[in-house]
């Protein structure tokens, strides 16, 4: 029995599915929601769960609530300043949301959420809708005649440095929303790749099986750098974000 | 066919943005390596910056080979 000619669906497994039966049938409940949920309780399971021994010599499951705690913490605080502080709790909901995200996907047969541009758009725009009502409220309207034309440039570069200034602060949604969404798909397209040469290969008559090994060794070191993007993305797109608060907060 | 073919070669084409992106990361990571190496103690904020420049660079390679997808895959 010759199947059909097998082809790469390398997009296939970002299709989205209502899940929960009927119930999400009706409200449109796709598997992406179910997994942002996911991973929503994962993240106050390891904090409530983390830190209620509330031990001087932390356990592991503490250490690790902890360290992601104070690593969040000093990145807003080095990044921004101060005032970085006020913003901290934002920034640790994007961190884990977005880490929760990138490292639930790589489980097999789990739903990466972070592959849909439709959702790291949103969380790049509220991104920017946050960082330019922090800049109206601690300047003023003083914000955008700062920040798009800075003070000591000649007034002869005025025509050159707006538009530019302009469309830079206006791509920043673009470029973060992007970053992430791309790096997901890239890898995850990698793996289904992959793992179609495996099954390409292993039809190939005697020596075929021998020579699939190879893809599935290729797949297994993939995990291990797709592990690294990851968590890398989520570092990125939260510093990215104190690097934008700090921009409005000091004006460049 | 040549519908096909057109589609792999557009595909290739595009990812000739990696080549840039090449030189790019290796830069980076080269200017890193000699920094750590003129001023150990300077590791941990050179660091952070290395690893954060590898991903802006990182991202404009995934902006071609994401071309390259559509490309071949739509």
């Amino acid at each position: 029995m010759e199947p059909a000619e097998p082809t790469i669906d390398a997009l296939g497994q970002f299709r989205l599915f209502p899940s929960l039966g009927m119930l999400g049938r009706s409200v449109n409940f796709t598997q992406a929601n179910t997994f942002m949920v996911i991973g929503g309780l994962l993240t106050m399971a390891l904090l409530y769960y983390g830190m209620r021994p509330r031990a001087i010599v932390p356990g592991r499951l503490q250490s690790a609530a902890e360290l992601a705690y104070n690593f969040i913490y000093d990145m807003c605080v080095s990044q921004v300043g101060e005032e970085g502080k006020r913003f901290f709790p934002f920034v640790f909901t994007l961190f884990f949301f977005v880490l929760m995200g990138n490292l639930l996907g790589l489980l097999p047969y789990a739903f990466t959420y972070t592959s849909h541009i439709a959702i790291t758009g949103a969380l790049a725009l509220m991104v920017i809708v946050v960082v330019t009502i922090v800049a109206i409220r601690e300047n003023g309207t003083h914000f955008f005649t700062e920040y798009f034309f800075p003070a000591g440039t000649p007034k002869a570069l005025a025509p050159l440095i707006i538009p530019i200034e302009v469309i830079s602060y206006l791509s920043r949604p673009v470029s973060l929303s992007i970053r992430l969404f791309a790096n997901m798909v890239a890898g995850h397209v990698m793996f289904e790749v992959f793992a179609t040469f495996t099954v390409m290969l292993a039809g190939l008559g005697l020596f075929g099986p021998l020579i699939a090994v190879g893809p599935v060794v290729i797949n297994v070191a993939l995990v291990g750098f797709e592990l690294l993007v990851a968590c890398l993305q989520a570092y990125v797109f939260a510093i990215l974000t104190c690097i934008y608060l700090h921009d409005a907060v000091h004006l460049h | 066919m040549e519908v096909a073919a057109a589609k792999a070669l557009g595909a290739g084409i595009a990812v000739i943005a990696l080549a840039g992106v090449g030189v790019g990361i290796g830069n980076i990571f080269s200017s890193l390596v000699s920094s750590i190496a003129r001023n150990p103690t300077a590791r941990d904020q050179v660091f952070g910056l290395g690893i954060l420049g590898f991903a802006l660079t990182e991202a404009v390679a995934l902006f071609a080979l994401l071309i390259a997808f559509l490309i071949l895959f739509t």
